[in-house]
C-alpha cells in the first residue's frame, strides 16, 4: 500500500531518489541549491541510501561528476536551480551529447541581477536547447512521479538522454504537501536497471566526447535531434504505464475547462493550481475561461499543443511574470505552428 | 570504421559518437593541416635527439641510420624541431 505523508516536496524528492536506489549523487550544497540534496547527503550518512555522495565546489563540477558516474554505468542525479544551473550550462550539452541518462531535479529560480533565489522560469528558459528533456510539474505529488519517471525515460535503451524535472522554486520546492509515496517493490519493478551500451570500461576501452570533424559533428547532432524527437513516444508510454500502476496519469499538454473558452491561459509549473482557482471564480462571473498547461517543455509537444491554437483566433494570454518571459515561451512553438499553416 | 569518415552519417555513428577502437586517432592525417615542410641536412645533424624529445605530435623517428626523421603523415609543419636543433641541421620550407 502507498503511503501518504506530509513532507517538504525537496525533502521528498531526496525520498524518491532513495526509492530509485540512485548510486551517485554529485552536488553543489549552497544557495542556490535547495533541501533535496541535503536530505539526501543525510540518507546516505545514516545508511539509508547506499550511494557514493560527492559533495563538489561548483554546480559545473556537480555536473561533470555525474556525467562521469553515468558513463561508466552508474545511475546519477543531481539538483539545482538559477545561478547554479547556470555555471554548469556547458557541462549539460556534453550530457546529452555523448548521451548519459542523468536525471536533474530543477528548483526554477530567477537569474540575477539583481540578485534573486525566488521562483522564475528565467533558468529553465536558458537551457531549453540543452538537448536534456523538460518535464514541469504543478505539485509535490507530480515531481515525486515524474522525478521517478525520469530514471526510466532517460535510461531507456531507445533514448539514453538526461532529463530535468521542474519544480517551481519555493512555491514548490519548500512547500510541504501530502504525497503519497510509492513503495520500494512498485519503484523496483517500474524502473529497470540501468545499463549504458557501451559503458567506460577497461576491459573493453571507449573513447567518450572525442575530438569530431565538422561532418561527424553534424552527424552526431542530427543522430541526437531525431533521438530527442523520438523520446516523445517513449514519455508517452512511460506516463501511461505509471497510470496504470499509481493511477495518476500525465500528458504533455493538459487543459482544464477549455472547450468552451473564449479566452486561454497558458502556464507551465505551479502557476497551473493558481490558474485553475482563478478560472472557477471567473466562470462563475460569467466568462468563458480555460486553461492549457504545457507539461512537456522538451522534446516541444508539436502534435499536442497545436490542437489549442492552430484553430484558436481569440486572445491567447501567457500567464508569465514579465512579458519578455512570455515571449521566450511563444517564440518556439509560434514559429513551428506557423510554419505549418 | 567500416566506412571512410566523410560517408559516415548518423545512422551509421555509435551512441554519442562513441570511439569503440582504441587508437584510431592514429588514422588521421594530421599532416593534411600542414603549410611548412621541415628537411633534415644530414651533414649538420649530431643524432642528439632534441627534436625527438620536442616534437609535439610525436611524430619524429629514428631512421636505421641513426637519423632523426618526421613522419609527414603526421608531421603538422609547426617548426618546434627546427627552433630546437642546435645545430641548425633543420629548416623550415614552403609545403607544395
Amino acid at each position: 500500500m502507498t503511503r501518504r505523508v506530509g513532507i517538504e516536496i525537496s525533502r521528498a524528492i531526496g525520498e524518491a531518489v532513495k526509492l530509485a536506489n540512485v548510486d551517485v549523487v554529485a552536488s553543489y550544497p549552497i544557495t542556490p541549491q535547495t533541501h533535496i540534496v541535503e536530505h539526501i547527503a543525510e540518507l546516505v550518512a545514516d545508511g539509508e541510501l547506499d550511494a557514493a555522495y560527492i559533495p563538489v565546489e561548483s554546480e559545473h563540477s556537480a555536473m561533470s561528476a555525474c556525467l562521469g558516474a553515468s558513463a561508466v554505468g552508474a545511475r546519477a542525479f543531481t539538483a539545482s536551480a538559477g545561478q547554479g544551473l547556470e555555471l554548469m550550462h556547458e557541462v549539460l550539452y556534453v550530457a546529452s551529447s555523448m548521451r548519459l541518462p542523468v536525471v536533474m531535479a530543477v528548483a526554477n529560480r530567477a537569474l540575477s541581477a539583481p540578485l534573486s533565489v525566488w521562483g522564475d522560469h528565467s533558468d529553465a528558459m536558458a537551457v531549453r536547447d540543452t538537448g536534456w528533456i523538460q518535464i514541469f510539474t504543478e505539485n509535490g505529488q507530480e515531481v515525486i512521479d515524474n522525478v521517478l519517471c525520469a530514471f526510466r525515460i532517460g535510461e531507456d535503451q531507445r533514448v539514453l538522454l538526461p532529463v530535468m524535472v521542474h519544480l517551481d522554486g519555493f512555491h514548490l520546492s519548500h512547500m510541504i504537501e501530502p504525497i503519497y509515496m510509492p513503495e520500494q517493490s512498485e519503484v523496483d519493478n517500474f524502473i529497470p536497471p540501468y545499463q549504458h551500451p557501451l559503458p567506460l570500461d577497461p576491459d573493453k576501452p571507449v573513447t567518450m566526447g572525442a575530438f569530431a570533424p565538422p561532418f561527424i559533428y553534424s552527424e552526431t547532432k542530427k543522430a541526437q535531434e531525431v533521438n530527442l524527437t523520438a523520446a516523445k513516444e517513449v514519455i508517452l508510454q512511460c506516463w501511461e504505464e505509471f497510470g496504470s500502476i499509481f493511477q495518476r496519469y500525465y500528458h504533455p499538454v493538459e487543459t482544464y475547462r477549455s472547450e468552451d473558452a473564449e479566452i486561454l491561459l497558458l502556464t507551465m509549473g505551479s502557476f497551473g493550481e493558481t490558474a485553475m482557482i482563478a478560472i472557477d471564480a471567473i466562470r462563475k462571473a460569467g466568462k468563458n475561461v480555460g486553461l492549457v498547461k504545457l507539461r512537456l517543455w522538451r522534446p516541444f509537444p508539436f502534435t499536442e499543443m497545436p490542437r489549442f491554437s492552430l484553430c484558436w483566433t481569440g486572445p491567447f494570454p501567457l500567464a508569465d511574470l514579465r512579458d519578455q518571459f512570455a515571449q521566450r515561451l511563444r517564440q518556439p512553438y509560434i514559429m513551428k505552428t506557423r510554419s505549418q499553416r | 570504421m567500416s566506412k571512410p569518415e566523410g560517408e559516415l552519417t548518423w545512422k551509421d555513428l555509435k551512441i554519442g559518437s562513441i570511439v569503440t577502437e582504441p587508437g584510431n586517432a592514429s588514422q588521421y592525417q594530421t599532416g593534411a593541416w600542414r603549410s611548412q615542410r621541415r628537411s633534415l641536412d644530414i651533414k649538420r645533424c649530431i643524432k642528439c635527439g632534441i627534436c625527438y624529445i620536442f616534437c609535439p605530435e610525436g611524430c619524429i623517428e629514428q631512421n636505421d641510420e641513426g637519423y632523426f626523421e618526421a613522419n609527414l603523415f603526421y608531421c603538422k609543419g609547426c617548426g618546434i624541431c627546427a627552433c630546437e636543433c642546435p645545430t641548425e641541421a633543420i629548416t623550415m620550407g614552403e609545403e607544395e
